[in-house]
């Protein structure tokens, strides 16, 4: 018989905790006229988690988050957010910002940010003076009453965000919500997922620039050409590259160098290998006894980055590099 | 206790979740300028449903020729008949009506038996003919009448004078009207519906270039996003129907006394009244969920105008197809046109106009609105099976060579 949904996406996912699932997907597969845009996606987001998908441009990431919303249903497999298979049932828990905003050019900025709480089911009042109230928050309460067509991308984006929120949901989903924002508003987003957070929100969001997952994330997925080759907490996608020792000597030469794995790669006055698996302590010993002169020895933990690699491959990074050079350059 | 989150209430019905929708286009709309045209459109709109009248009229006589009757004594009649005959040949005359023995003779019960197309009487004699029937009707047929009489009394020099008697209508009069009634609100309820049908394709348009179409997508049903939309330019349409109404009222009550003679239609006017907003109501949600299909469908704006064309003739063929089958109640045509949904309330509204049973009227209504629920959510399914394929264009990427590599 098979293991309840949640039990297999745990299982598959490599959680850590038994926190209650806010997502949980199992084998979805999506085909648009022949052409498998998803294949076999597992995932299981906890509830109050940020969570991240991570993944070059056409790799799956908004197809997925779509099935995942109900906006379309996917071809094979199951999916639940809330444990309820039909996300539209649940609509008013739920949060989207998808990856190409759009707001009425014509409406306030109240207007709207009220207009999509209505959607969610918020009284249209109560969603304008939410929304009044957000826009304050956000230092753009002088905008209130502006048309969203007199507005700068940036507060636009801001302003459609902040609809994404007004009803308060349980679960925020944010198709590349870091996309065309400067740094300093990069930052802010991070913040407010942060709070989110904080407050018991579930936030997932979808990106193709490593840092952010890395600095908001407890977990992501890595997905590429349609599959997730990796599901589970940042610290064990890390964990999945051994550690890096970074070592410099006084001598260049000795018998102390038999005892350096076989990894090891010289790049200017140090040496580079992974961290042994026996630890640190016996190449230790072997150096002092050569008389390597250590001069300095550090452990560095793998980034994200190279755990990206290391899981999706040289091809799957390079690509991510090419979309950030290419919005940069946009 | 659970963690887990309160599902009461997690979900707008329906109809609110389209109440959401139409509200903001409904707002949209009529504060723009497209409202402003909405509004001027009836002018041309009443020109070219009245040249569709006449024209109607037209067709309705050609369709079934009014008739002259006789009531004359029998050998005056058969007289009359036999230089009908011989000069028939010679000019367009009126067909000739001679009621049989048993049939009543009275002038006025003949013209308004509606078994026959009698649309005036003969009657006085060959050489002092008197004719009856509506007035402009007898003044075109009495020229005709004293040809005929003198030919019949063989004396073709000497025309004897036609006595006319002017009724309010005939059978053949009323036919003809009502066929004019029946083309003139039939051709009206098409302009309305295809203005409103290109409405609401903008509309869509418009949230296609917003990209705000993902956002409804995500959070309601698209069902609720058609229903939404459509009953939203509807209710747009029945503020400018009330404005029309409003004026066409005022001109209606200053110029009474001219529109006495404005024949009724079958079921009478406020009944007319009324299944026409019904009728239209029903026309515009069928094309409107056919043109929403089709828009949503398109990939991009220009898309949009080339796939919106199909529907465009084929709201124009099922124009025709109800325009012919109103001349022929009751014909296979005519029957075809009722059931077919997308032709049903044309077809109906011309029922209307000629039929005073009211019945079928239920029964098609009840069908069009079961055909426009089963087109949106057709439309609907259509949207999401179809258009949701991926994110932004450009974003596709080939995989196969990565996995190559990968491997």
């Amino acid at each position: 018989m098979d293991k309840p949904l949640s039990e297999q996406a745990r299982l598959s996912n490599d959680l850590p905790d038994s926190r209650v699932l806010a997502i949980e997907a199992r084998g979805l597969v999506k085909r648009f006229e022949g052409t498998l845009a998803v294949d076999g996606v597992d995932l299981s987001v906890p509830e109050g988690a940020i969570y991240g998908i991570l993944g070059p441009n056409g790799a799956g990431k908004t197809t997925t988050l779509r099935m995942l919303l109900g906006i379309i249903d996917p071809d094979e497999g199951v999916r639940r957010v809330f444990g309820n298979e039909r996300p539209h049932d649940i609509a008013r828990l739920i949060g989207y910002l998808p990856e190409e905003r759009g707001l009425y050019p014509s409406m306030k900025c109240d207007e709207a940010i009220g207009f999509l709480g209505a959607l969610r089911g918020l009284a249209l009042a109560e969603g304008k003076r939410r929304g009044r109230e957000l826009l304050e928050k956000h230092g753009l309460g002088y905008a209130a009453d502006r048309q969203i067509r007199q507005l700068s991308k940036g507060m636009a984006q801001t302003v459609q965000l902040l609809g994404t929120l007004v009803h308060k949901p349980r679960l925020v989903v944010l198709d590349e919500p870091f996309s065309g924002l400067d740094a300093i508003n990069q930052g802010k987003l991070e913040q407010m997922i942060r709070d989110l957070a904080a407050e018991g929100t579930t936030v997932i969001f979808s990106t193709h620039v490593i840092a952010h997952a890395e600095r908001l994330c407890e977990g992501v997925a890595i997905i590429a050409g349609g599959k997730v080759p990796y599901a589970g907490s940042v610290d064990t996608a890390r964990d999945r590259i051994p550690a890096q020792v970074r070592l410099e000597t006084r001598s260049r030469g000795g018998r102390w160098r038999d005892a350096l794995p076989a990894d090891t790669r010289a790049e200017g006055d140090y040496w580079l290998f992974s961290l042994p698996e026996s630890g640190v302590e016996p190449l230790l010993r072997a150096l002092i006894e050569g008389e390597a002169g250590i001069q300095s020895l550090s452990i560095e933990r793998a980034g994200l980055h190279d755990a990206f690699v290391h899981i999706a491959g040289e091809a799957a990074a390079l690509a991510l590099e090419e979309d950030k050079r290419m919005e940069n350059g946009q | 206790m659970t963690d887990g989150p309160d599902f009461s209430h997690a979900r707008l019905p329906l109809w609110r979740a389209a109440f959401v929708i139409a509200r903001r286009d409904f707002g949209a709309v009529l504060f723009s300028k497209a409202f402003l045209f909405f509004l001027l459109g009836p002018i041309f709109f009443l020109a070219i449903s009245g040249g569709a009248g006449l024209l109607g009229a037209k067709a309705a006589e050609s369709q079934q020729n009014p008739a002259l009757a006789l009531v004359l004594d029998t050998a005056q009649s058969d007289a009359f008949v036999a230089a009908h005959r011989r000069l028939s040949n010679l000019t367009r005359l009126p067909d000739i009506v001679v009621p049989v023995a048993g049939e009543s003779n009275d002038p006025r019960a003949l013209l308004e038996d509606d078994k026959r197309n009698i649309a005036a009487v003969l009657t006085g004699s060959l050489a002092a003919p008197k004719l009856i029937g509506p007035e402009d009707r007898i003044e075109r047929w009495k020229g005709n009448v004293a040809l005929i009489a003198a030919s019949a009394r063989g004396d073709t020099l000497n025309y004897p004078d036609v006595a006319l008697e002017s009724t309010a209508t005939s059978v053949a009069n009323k036919r003809s009207a009502n066929a004019a009634i029946a083309t003139a609100s039939l051709t009206l309820l098409f302009m309305l519906t295809m203005l409103l049908a290109g409405m609401v394709l903008s509309n869509l348009v418009e949230e296609k270039g917003n990209k705000i179409i993902e956002v409804l997508a995500a959070a309601i049903p698209m069902d609720a996003v058609f229903v939404g939309k459509l009953f939203a330019m509807l209710a747009i349409s029945f503020v400018g129907i009330a404005l029309w109404g409003s004026v066409a009222g005022a001109l209606l009550f200053l110029g009474r006394d001219a529109i006495e003679s404005v024949p009724t239609p079958s079921v009478g006017w406020p009944l007319f009244a009324l299944l026409f907003l019904v009728y239209f109501a029903m026309a515009y949600l069928l094309i409107g969920s056919i043109f929403l299909a089709v828009g949503s469908l398109a990939p991009t704006v220009r898309d949009v105008q080339t796939i919106s064309m199909p529907a465009t003739i084929l709201q124009l063929l099922i124009f025709f197809l109800a325009t012919y089958a109103i001349t022929d109640t009751g014909s296979p045509i005519e029957i075809a046109a009722v059931i077919f949904p997308l032709s049903s309330p044309y077809a109906m509204l011309g029922r209307a106009a000629q039929e005073p049973a009211l019945w079928p009227h239920l029964v098609a209504i009840a069908w069009q609105i079961l055909a426009t629920a089963l087109f949106v959510r057709a439309g609907a399914n259509l949207f999401r099976k179809r258009v949701m394929k991926s994110g932004p264009q450009g974003a596709k990427r080939n995989w196969k060579p990565f996995w190559k590599k990968a491997a």
